[in-house]
């Protein structure tokens, strides 16, 4: 066992992990932050995506050992300090951007790397970077118009309800 | 104008909030103290004799608690099939054990012969590795054909691999055989609907725990249907008492039919909850959900379309080999009959149909029922042949659909497939689909794209589905073993809010928000008042889950039913109130009052009252505001739609990229339309997965090559366009009190075909004559195709 100890969402936590305990189970198992989802075992699906550091990362790829002292965020960190929905959360729900709501945490994380480096980006450039994020439920049509909501540019011409 | 979160409003989704946040409790996100973790040992080889499993070493591993194997089950019931189809020639289908765990033979990569259970999942995957099993390897039966021509079987009991051998309509044989004999033209087609994996996001997952002061089992579970869970587990398979086992489905990360079924996994962890003492959690990683989840689709189809001198559609005769994998799923059976047999009308006047399936056992994982379900099948047969058929008689496609097209005036119609259709009108779905997708400015865009190099393909396709999966008199009829109606408990607490528990499930569909629209439509109450309860069959009434696009029209309409009731007991309560008779009071926007008067009270009053009945008619009238309906509905709910796409290709590359997909759909009423358009884009992206990406493939020994993310071509977000959704030409439900037909699957049904149609369509366009490609359509295919055309 290792002791490791980082922050996450701005809170101080310490632990004891084995060498080969992920990130993910660590946020998950140790922290029972389990906003943070396990939808694949080959880093392709992006259910698992906090930021490390203010990168974006699949926590399934990342040992727990390797954050240590760093600054960790995840989906139950995003929210206003008053406990509204953020920007990029508010979008989603207005345009219905998720549905069972399993890959949202991810899809949330990933939105918030984009638009922090690239906060007017092109449809095109959302799908791209939505690569390694996959979504079974919504067919990312509202996933894709509530990032470029959240970007604040105007949806209106993207067809919806 | 619609109310704000009343029915026909847009109303956002309150359950957002919780999954936004990370606050979404799925199966495995739920821990107690002494929790423990099951691992299943699962077979490597397709076909095999187990010979023997020593167990010895790895039950002396760090943390293991207990390991069984299929010995351990051996005295317990199987997992059955929900549906008999009887063959053409009236014998029952086979319907082979489907054991907790293997037993004597593993039948399937994947197929689990043992589980471990220990303190951890690290140390329960070790124990696997420590068991020694000695399996003896037998030649694996993958492909259909060779299955039903040898002798080498899946299931020895049963000396054959043909679990079926049905026609639909035996009767309607004779006539089909003789109008496509006597045709002016016969257009055949031979297709494959690509098998698929379901692949909801959050894999499967069973938690049990045992209270043993009262011999109670709670299973968490990630289900559609927790009521079928427990039936199953109860009845069939380990004999729990219904009342000592409570079947919780909390949020379910999707499902798409593949969590419609039991499974084995569910059941071993409720037997080593009991034999531990402690809480069991198993969690598939997603390779075993590749391998274990319920596959859909697999069809092998022959369809022929006979038409007359003018083009008219005399008669659809098809000859299907259906997959049925390893073992019967529990809808395996429904799912390639009367899930898709009976829909071999489609849109259509055609006099004469006829159906043959052969369902079929292989060593591959079992196949049932995915987002379309039968119904996707039979779509892609017909309109895949139909456009054939207007290709080789010049016709163009969507005039030859029109001409044979059921006309408005013309309902209820009753099919030469056995249905009768209540409502619909095709010529308007296809008028606005013509408006909508701008046909007209099709031939100015294949010029810009022709321009650039590229072929740009037109493809159409109009559907029809059978939803609202119910009538229980006439599923009996067919071969189920199950009823199919739904059930809702509307409870008016005594402070004036309302608890709704549902049978419906919700995975992704909403109903926390929708079923409350319509509650709150006809109470006249703010709808944030009303709370909807699913899941959780200790808390709801028995009801049969959400599948076959059926939540809101057969649950939903329960919700009416009970409602009503509530309505008129409140109206009784009301009278006794303001000291009238019943039939003295009208309600209205949430008040009662007395007709021709200023007098009234209120709903929150009456709910209060109810609860608090001083001076009551104790012998006219209960106290409390709570009542419960049953509904199963007279008939199914015919959804239909007419779609298009547009695709460019690169005849350089074969690749094609779907530019544009629109969807014309008649889903009855509409609830909720953020909703349903969200439930229609998800089932395009599906179609379109299947279309041009996604395909599952095992090799010559039973080895499923496409088990992971990286094998497995799953649609992401640049994989597809924004579609174009449309569900303004509803005709309403002639049979349920909503007027709705459900919304759930007509993406996936609706969008293959259209999108291979309009592919041929780009091959044509660049002078190569290619008239069928096989999905999924990969570069590879197209460039083939194109380079032999």
């Amino acid at each position: 066992m290792t002791k490791v100890s980082m922050t996450i969402n701005g809170k101080s936590v310490a632990g004891d992990v084995e060498g080969n305990t992920l990130l993910s189970s660590f946020l998950r198992d140790e922290q029972r932050l389990t906003g943070t989802h396990i939808g694949c075992d080959t880093s392709q699906c992006g259910a698992c995506v906090v930021h490390v550091n203010g990168r974006p990362v699949k926590s399934c790829t990342m040992f727990a050992a390797e954050a240590e002292g760093a600054e960790v965020s995840t989906i139950e960190g995003q929210a206003n300090a008053d406990g509204s929905l953020n920007v990029i959360q508010q979008a989603f729900q207005d345009h219905h951007g998720l549905q069972c709501g399993f890959c949202t945490p991810g899809m949330v994380m990933t939105a918030a790397a984009l638009l922090k480096d690239n906060p007017k980006p092109t449809v095109s450039e959302v799908r791209e970077h939505l690569e390694g994020n996959i979504c079974r439920c919504t067919g990312y049509h509202n996933i894709v118009k509530a990032i470029m909501a959240a970007s604040g540019q105007d949806v209106s011409a993207i067809a919806a309800e | 104008m619609p109310k704000d979160d009343g029915i026909g409003a847009a109303t956002l989704r309150r359950e957002d909030v919780r999954f936004l946040t990370g606050k979404g409790q799925y199966t495995d996100d739920i821990k107690a103290y002494g929790e423990t973790a099951a691992v299943f040992a699962r077979s490597t080889v397709a076909n095999g004799v187990i010979k023997s499993i020593d167990t010895t070493a790895a039950a002396a591993m760090p943390g293991v608690l207990a390991i069984f194997t299929g010995e351990d089950f051996v005295e317990v019931g199987g997992n059955p099939a929900g549906w008999l189809i009887n063959s053409r020639d009236g014998t029952p289908m086979h319907e082979p054990k489907r054991p907790v765990l293997a037993h004597g033979k593993v039948r399937h990569v994947g197929d689990a012969y043992a589980a471990v259970i220990a303190e951890t999942v690290e140390q329960a995957k070790n124990a696997v590795e420590a068991i020694e099993v000695d399996i003896e390897e037998l030649d694996a039966i993958v492909d259909m054909k060779d299955a039903l021509a040898g002798t080498n079987y899946v299931h020895d009991e049963i000396g054959t691999n043909q679990c079926f051998d049905w026609g639909w309509i035996e009767d309607n044989r004779a006539a089909t055989d003789a109008a496509i004999k006597g045709a002016h033209h016969v257009t055949t087609l031979e297709l494959v609907n690509n098998r698929l994996v379901p692949n909801a996001m959050e894999p499967r997952s069973s938690r049990a725990e045992y209270k043993a002061a009262s011999d109670e089992y709670v299973l968490h579970t990630t289900s559609q249907n927790p009521h079928l869970t427990r039936l199953l587990i109860s009845a069939f398979v380990l004999g729990i008492p219904e009342n000592k086992l409570t079947v919780i489905a909390p949020d379910v990360g999707g499902g798409f039919g593949s969590k419609i079924y039991h499974y084995g996994e569910e059941a071993l962890v409720l037997a080593a909850a009991k034999k531990l003492g402690r809480p069991v959690t198993w969690t598939a990683d997603r390779t075993e959900a590749f391998l274990t989840d319920a596959h859909g689709r697999d069809h092998v189809t022959k369809i022929e379309l006979a038409l007359d001198k003018d083009g008219n559609f005399l008669a659809f005769r098809t000859e299907t080999l259906a997959n049925v994998g390893a073992y019967l799923s529990n809808f395996a059976t429904a799912t390639p009959t009367f899930l898709h047999g009976t829909l071999m009308a489609g849109n259509y006047t055609v006099p004469n149909v006829y159906v043959n399936v052969k369902a079929v056992f292989t060593n591959t994982a079992p196949v049932d029922a995915y987002r379309g379900a039968g119904r996707p099948e039979a779509t892609y047969s017909l309109e895949r042949v139909i456009d054939k058929a207007a290709r080789e008689i010049g016709r163009d496609p969507i005039d030859l659909r029109r001409q044979n097209f059921i006309k408005p005036d013309q309902y209820p119609f009753a099919s030469a497939a056995g249905l009768e259709y209540d409502s619909g009108n095709y010529d308007a779905l296809m008028d606005q689909m013509e408006k909508v997708a701008d046909l007209a400015g099709f031939a100015e865009r294949r010029k810009a794209s022709e321009a650039k190099g590229l072929l740009r393909g037109f493809g159409v396709n109009a559907y029809i589905e059978a939803c609202g999966i119910a009538p229980s008199n006439l599923v009996g009829v067919l071969g189920s073993r199950v009823g199919l109606y739904d059930a809702a408990t509307v409870r008016v607490n005594a402070t004036g809010n309302l608890s709704v528990m549902v049978g419906a499930h919700s995975h992704g569909q909403g109903h926390e928000t929708a079923f409350p629209q319509v509650v709150a439509e006809m109470l006249g109450i703010d709808a944030s008042a009303i709370d909807i309860v699913h899941g959780d069959t200790s808390k709801i009434p028995f009801g049969m889950g959400t599948y076959g696009s059926r939540s809101l029209a057969v649950c939903g309409s329960a919700v009416v039913r009970a409602t009503e009731k509530v309505i008129n007991k409140a109206k009784k309560i009301a009278a006794h109130m303001l000291e009238v008779s019943d039939g003295d009071i009208e309600f209205k926007d949430g008040q009662f009052s007395v007709a021709g008067t200023d007098k009234s009270v209120s709903f929150g009053e009456v709910a209060l009252k109810a609860y608090i009945p001083h001076e009551f008619p104790l012998e006219d009238i209960e106290p409390g505001l709570e009542e419960t309906a049953f509904y199963d509905p007279a008939n199914f709910t015919y959804p239909s739609g007419a779609y298009c796409c547009e695709v460019e290709l690169d005849p350089e590359t074969g690749k094609v990229t779907v530019e544009s997909m629109t969807a014309v759909d008649d889903f009855g009423n509409v609830i909720n339309p953020m909703i349903v358009t969200g439930q229609v884009h998800g089932g395009l992206g599906q179609g379109i997965g299947q279309a041009l990406l996604e395909n599952t493939t095992y090799d010559e020994n039973g080895q499923l090559l496409s088990a992971s993310y990286m094998d497995y071509a799953m649609p992401r977000a640049d994989d597809v366009p924004f579609y174009t959704v449309d569900h303004s030409k509803g005709n309403a439900c002639t049979h349920n009190p909503l007027g709705v037909k459900g919304c759930g699957e007509a993406g996936a049904i609706g969008s293959p075909p259209t999108v291979v149609n309009a592919v041929i369509d780009a091959m044509q366009s660049g002078g190569k004559n290619v008239t069928h490609i096989d999905m999924p359509v990969t570069p590879h295919r197209v460039w083939s195709a194109m380079q032999n055309a």
